[in-house]
């Protein structure tokens, strides 16, 4: 249990057997009143948001919530399997949970997976990942800036915008928290 | 954290000093002395919600209201003082578990009269500092020359929070809704101030004649900001005892410390004292209404 003024940004906690996050967090206590702490919590499970305020008194109940390291290993339909390497079990993470990150996966890549209560809720991919370009309009010679884009896809068909010097074959590096072209890793 | 209209904590430094300098040209310009009261007290006043930071086998003062009125019931008729308080678990945007308040005292004066004299410091203080009165703090546009909006409790929890004073105190919602529904809308265009508050949410106050529900006490707002709270001071030593006593058995059932009576203070009422008012203002929070800042961090050379 916590209680209220353990409440911060960040915190995660559990009302009604779902984990919410604690996004905004104020402190308030009007003229010689009750201390409140006035709370925006984003549902982690369905991704809604609402305010709640707490009071001094208040138990707050804490999420079973666990973060553990899993190798990617195979597609199942709509199901991306993850192993644990110590203890070989296996999790099944939705494409919901997963959204475009499902396109910077490969195999035996190593990610961090949120459990609430034993279940997925959340994923965590390195924050690079080396895709090849396989298709992007002819790079232009000489052209380094990096302020002007064009348009560049991967082999699964993701797409991104890159700088101009970049090739169809070369090696680029993707921020996977963002989709975004980070650096270009090798030339083809 | 929001920067803007925050200059560096040097130049922050530097106005704070210019308005700490201001407060004290205006209580001097009126005659008033400045006095220094003791930090760390044995008996810190009894309020139901204020916990005091406790010092070896004394307490740090969470405000100096006791020790003045023993002051102003020994004689004196104007006296301010400007110091450190400390209120135990009290850290947020506005609040900074030490912090400084202006506190100050008239003899022969009720709430009423000490609202004019905080007209006139804020006015004279803005004046000082931005050289007018005119002024945006988070967006709100603030004029200090406007006429001031008074509205008392009943009518601000029955505009703003369609309910009823009474029933928000029964149901233990009255302080949610102030929050919520009621300071928001306050201190908009031109200050606020919250008055006659129930008998129950003023300890020291004195009730009004004619309502003896209601305290005389009002909360100065600008811009959603509580800046300051001021009672006609209750001088009914019998009276007093029996709110104290209600207000430390609050405490005991509700877990919390309930602090030795100040019998110094009591005997001082008992001897007389004269019909005075009194208002607290924090200082922290006036400098962040009038330079924009954010946050309380902002406005103090270290943030705890």
């Amino acid at each position: 249990m916590y209680n209220s003024s353990d409440l911060r940004k960040g915190l995660k906690i559990e009302i009604d057997g779902e984990p919410w996050e604690v996004t905004e967090f104020d402190f308030c206590k009007p003229g010689k009143g009750q201390a409140l702490y006035r709370c925006k919590l984003k549902n982690m499970l369905r991704g809604g948001t609402m305010d709640k305020t707490f009071r001094a008194n208040d138990r707050i109940d804490k999420p079973h919530l666990n973060q553990r390291d899993f190798m990617f290993s195979y597609v199942d339909g709509d199901n991306y399997v993850f192993n644990d390497n110590d203890t070989y079990e296996d999790v099944f993470v939705t494409k919901e949970i997963l959204g475009d990150q499902t396109y910077f996966l490969h195999d035996n890549m190593e990610c961090q997976i949120l459990l609430y209560n034993n279940k997925p809720i959340d994923i965590t991919l390195p924050i690079f990942v080396e895709k090849a370009i396989t298709r992007t309009e002819p790079g232009v010679r000489g052209d380094t800036a990096t302020n002007v884009t064009k348009a560049a896809a991967l082999d699964n068909g993701f797409e991104l915008q890159v700088p101009l010097f970049v090739n169809e074959g070369d090696v680029i590096k993707i921020d996977t928290r963002t989709g975004e072209y980070a650096e270009r890793a090798s030339k083809a | 954290m929001n920067t803007r209209n925050v200059p560096a904590k040097r130049d922050i430094l530097a106005v704070r000093s210019r308005l700490l300098r201001l407060i004290r040209r205006f209580f001097y310009e009126r005659n008033a002395i400045e006095v220094e009261t003791p930090v760390r007290v044995r008996a810190p006043a009894l309020e139901e919600y204020i916990d005091a930071e406790p010092s070896g086998d004394a307490y740090l003062r969470t405000s100096p209201e006791l020790h003045m009125k023993r002051l102003m019931a020994a004689g004196h008729g104007h006296i301010f003082q400007i110091g450190p308080c400390f209120r135990k678990g009290e850290s947020g945007r506005l609040h900074h578990p030490e912090f400084t308040m202006l506190e100050w005292y008239r003899a022969g004066a009720d709430y009423r009269d000490i609202l004019d004299e905080t007209r006139s410091l804020v006015r004279s203080v803005a004046r000082g500092l931005l050289g007018g009165c005119a002024f945006e703090y988070g967006g709100t546009p603030v004029d200090l020359d406007a006429d001031w909006q008074v509205i008392t409790v009943a009518d601000a929890f029955a505009e703003y929070a369609k309910a009823d004073v009474a029933s928000a105190l029964r149901s233990d919602r009255f302080h949610a809704l102030l929050v919520e529904k009621i300071e928001p809308r306050l201190g908009i265009g031109r200050p606020s101030v919250l008055i006659d508050y129930p008998i129950e949410l003023a300890a020291l106050a004195r009730s009004k004649p004619a309502h003896p529900t209601v305290a005389e006490r009002w909360e100065l707002y600008i811009a959603g900001v509580e800046l300051a709270n001021a009672f006609s001071e209750l001088t009914d030593a019998g009276e007093q005892r029996r709110r104290f006593a209600d207000c430390a058995a609050f405490r005991r059932k509700t877990g919390n410390a309930a602090y030795p009576l100040d019998e110094s203070f009591m005997q001082a009422l008992s001897d007389g004292m004269p019909n005075t008012a009194g208002c607290a203002l924090g200082v922290d929070r006036l400098m962040m209404v009038l330079t924009g800042a954010d946050d309380i961090g902002d406005v103090v050379a270290f943030r705890e």
